[in-house]
């Protein structure tokens, strides 16, 4: 039988965890010498206080999404695709190669193209760190980890020396053609005050679509299953005839896909063209998202949107705040990625006590009331 | 290139060999004890930017250097706390750590300093200085007109900061420690069996913790390094990625002492070579400056998928220990 209700387990600790992150970061920026609720203000009213606001605030969180869907079904399988970075560096190469290579009649069929091309790519960079864990067993965080600087590398290289426009100092490739615009949230949310410089675009109901697509992968289909079973036990997944290699390979695969199509998002529909480190730490945050939102869709959504309001929240605070610099985020994310992940037993070992004397008190207070 | 130069190069692969170095040995006791260690840069980062801070308040270098270790020291123990007491996942606690670092030491340099995240400029005297060892030159022209002998005791070895020298030796100590003293038996039997550890009525934890608290002394003296050695003050994320090439050195040296001290001289070297040149021509091909960059981590991913030998960690690697099963 269970320590704790459910609820407690997917809802209370995760809230508890997130909670003791704000107090710490508040803790931060009063030594820093500012008055933190006045600072949370400040970024609630910055992230969600305008459609201007609500704009990028769902920009960053279609990015979250993207990779912490990532590494949630990663997660699944009990694998930490660290990678996230590389993996969405190289879809945002494969989005690149894709929009640039042909004469793209309409915007709907260039995503459809699009997205292939930023999942393959993605998915083609966590294919070889896939591969070494399950036929070499070399540790798959170490190896996405080298392959986020190799493919750091790597796109300096080509944005320097092969889509550089000619003539041109700044290392980006040329800007996509005007058939391949995604709608901006301008354009088909207008109604709602969202301005022509609002980055939301169409990506996020991609970001969406595959949520609902992870959700039916994970718990509606056999392979989720098998997934699943292979992160519970191997050797249990194993003596049930799941082949190991292939759940890693598909699991990793699906993983640096998700990651690679956070270029869709950026590279696609913000920057129409490919840029230097587009992805800004967002194949990292990623961890932290999967991590809050329990590596359920809905939990990454609702965690998306929480460092969705963060960033932007943040970014606001350093103008009407100058001494809380923008790493302030940082650090938020840091702690929320340290309560909720690593001292995840400090906050569910006392709880489990507390739900079972709880428990105790009823059952005996129901069995000998005399006492 | 004359010879001089070829000494010049080893001379700066030493330099920035040197907190490699001192971050894969700290790697190298954390791990041997069975805690991975993903937080090494961000131990460095943070030890880089309290020693520039303290060196530049108080004017002393070693002030610094003991804050430095203090702050990275600090870092080791909630590493510490989440992996072993919390049994919490080390990897995840690793990465905290080093989101944390990047964040903190910009946010309190700017209230510190209102430098924009940096810390202003260290002067010489609150910077560890180069040792001119005796009977070296120091000057280039000097060098020049010594005998090839000569010139690689005056260039290649005089003329490094202390920490270069400690470093060095650490080495060997590290050795000495972990393959002939009971301490470093025990530290290794930590990482491999803990439950045969504990059977024979030592305590896991404790071993654990003290593998922990030497990596941050060790990356807290990498970090010092960092920023009041080879750089005169600290800047974001002056770190650069080293403690990711350390972690990558350690693994190319699957986890010996002596064997890290080459793959750490290797590195260091291909970081002087980009340096130094931007593009390398051989023959006909241009090696762009961005493959030396990445080589570090390509080798590391050819020695894991075995073709160079096998890397094989320390057996209960990344495990909390849990007394009854």
């Amino acid at each position: 039988m269970d320590k704790m209700p459910k609820w407690a387990d997917v809802i209370l600790i995760p809230l508890i965890s997130v909670l003791l992150a704000l107090i710490v970061s508040g803790l931060v920026v009063l030594i820093i010498g500012e008055n933190p609720i006045e600072a949370m203000q400040i970024m609630v009213r910055g992230a969600f206080g305008s459609a201007y606001g609500w704009g990028y605030t769902l920009y960053y969180a279609t990015n979250f999404i993207f990779t912490g869907l990532a590494v949630a079904v990663a997660f699944h399988a009990r694998l930490f695709n660290i990678g996230g970075e590389g993996q969405a560096a190289l879809g945002g190469l494969g989005v690149a190669i894709v929009l640039l290579s042909f004469g793209w009649p309409h915007w709907t069929i260039a995503l459809l193209a699009a997205i292939l091309g930023a999942a393959l790519f993605g998915a083609a960079w966590a294919a070889v760190p896939a591969y070494l864990q399950a036929k070499r067993g070399s540790h798959i965080v170490i190896t996405t980890i080298m392959f986020n600087f190799i493919a750091s590398a790597l796109l300096v290289y080509l944005l320097v020396n092969v889509f550089r426009v000619p003539g041109s100092m700044a290392p980006e490739s040329a800007r996509f053609a005007e058939a391949v615009h995604l709608p901006s949230a301008a354009e088909f949310a207008g109604f709602l005050g969202f301005g022509g410089s609002t980055p939301l675009n169409f990506a996020f109901f991609v970001a969406l679509v595959c949520c609902v697509l992870v959700w039916i992968l994970i718990w509606r289909t056999r392979l989720g299953y098998e997934i699943r079973a292979f992160g519970h036990s191997e050797t249990a997944a194993v003596y049930a005839g799941i082949n190991p290699t292939r759940i890693i390979m598909i699991t990793m695969l699906i993983s640096g896909g998700l990651s690679g199509m956070m270029a869709i998002n950026v590279v696609m529909g913000e920057a129409e063209r490919l840029v230097l480190d587009f992805t800004e730490g967002a194949g990292f945050v990623g961890i932290a998202v999967a991590l809050m939102g329990r590596s359920h869709p809905v939990g990454v959504v609702l965690a998306a949107l929480l460092f969705g309001a963060l960033y932007q929240g943040g970014a606001e605070l350093q103008f009407e705040m100058p001494a809380v610099s923008r790493e302030m985020i940082v650090v938020i994310q840091a702690l929320v990625i340290m309560f909720t992940g690593a001292l995840d037993n400090m906050v569910r070992m006392p709880m489990e006590k507390i739900f079972l004397s709880i428990r105790r008190s009823r059952e005996s207070g129901s069995q000998s009331p005399a006492e | 290139m004359d010879f001089l130069t070829v000494l010049q190069i080893l001379d700066s692969s030493i330099r920035l060999a040197t907190p490699l170095l001192l971050a894969c040995l700290a790697g190298l006791f954390s791990e041997r004890a069975g805690i991975f260690d993903i937080g090494l840069e961000g131990k460095m980062l943070a030890a880089a930017f309290f020693s520039a801070a303290f060196a530049f308040t108080s004017g002393s270098v070693w002030v610094g250097l003991f804050a430095g270790v203090g702050a990275s020291v600090f870092l080791s123990g909630l590493h510490g706390a989440a992996s072993i007491t919390f049994r919490g996942n080390q990897l995840i606690s690793g990465v905290a750590i080093n989101f944390l670092a990047a964040g903190l030491t910009v946010v309190i340099a700017q209230t510190w300093f209102s430098q924009g995240g940096r810390t202003p400029q260290l002067p010489s005297e609150a910077r560890f200085g180069n040792i001119v060892l005796p009977g070296a030159e120091s000057t280039i022209r000097e060098i020049a007109q010594l005998g090839p002998l000569g010139q690689i005791y005056s260039e290649l070895i005089s003329g490094h900061s202390i920490l270069v020298y400690i470093a060095f030796l650490i080495v060997p100590l590290t050795w000495w420690v972990l393959f002939r003293t009971r301490f470093g038996l025990r530290l290794r039997a930590v990482g491999e069996n803990p439950a045969a550890v504990d059977t024979a009525g030592i305590s896991v934890v404790g071993m654990r913790y003290a593998a922990v608290i030497i990596c941050g002394v060790l990356c807290g003296l990498a970090g010092a390094y960092l920023a009041t050695a080879l750089n005169a003050g600290f800047v974001k994320d002056m770190s650069a990625g080293r403690g990711y090439i350390a972690l990558a050195a350690l693994i190319f040296a699957k986890w010996r002492p002596w064997y890290a001290l080459m793959a750490c001289l290797l590195f260091g070297f291909f970081d002087a070579v980009g340096n130094r040149f931007q593009n390398i021509t051989v023959g006909e091909i241009v090696v762009p400056v961005q493959f030396m960059q990445a080589l570090p981590y390509i080798l590391v991913v050819i020695v894991l998928a075995g073709l160079v030998g096998r890397a094989i960690p320390p057996r209960a690697g990344g495990e909390p220990y849990v007394k009854e099963r």
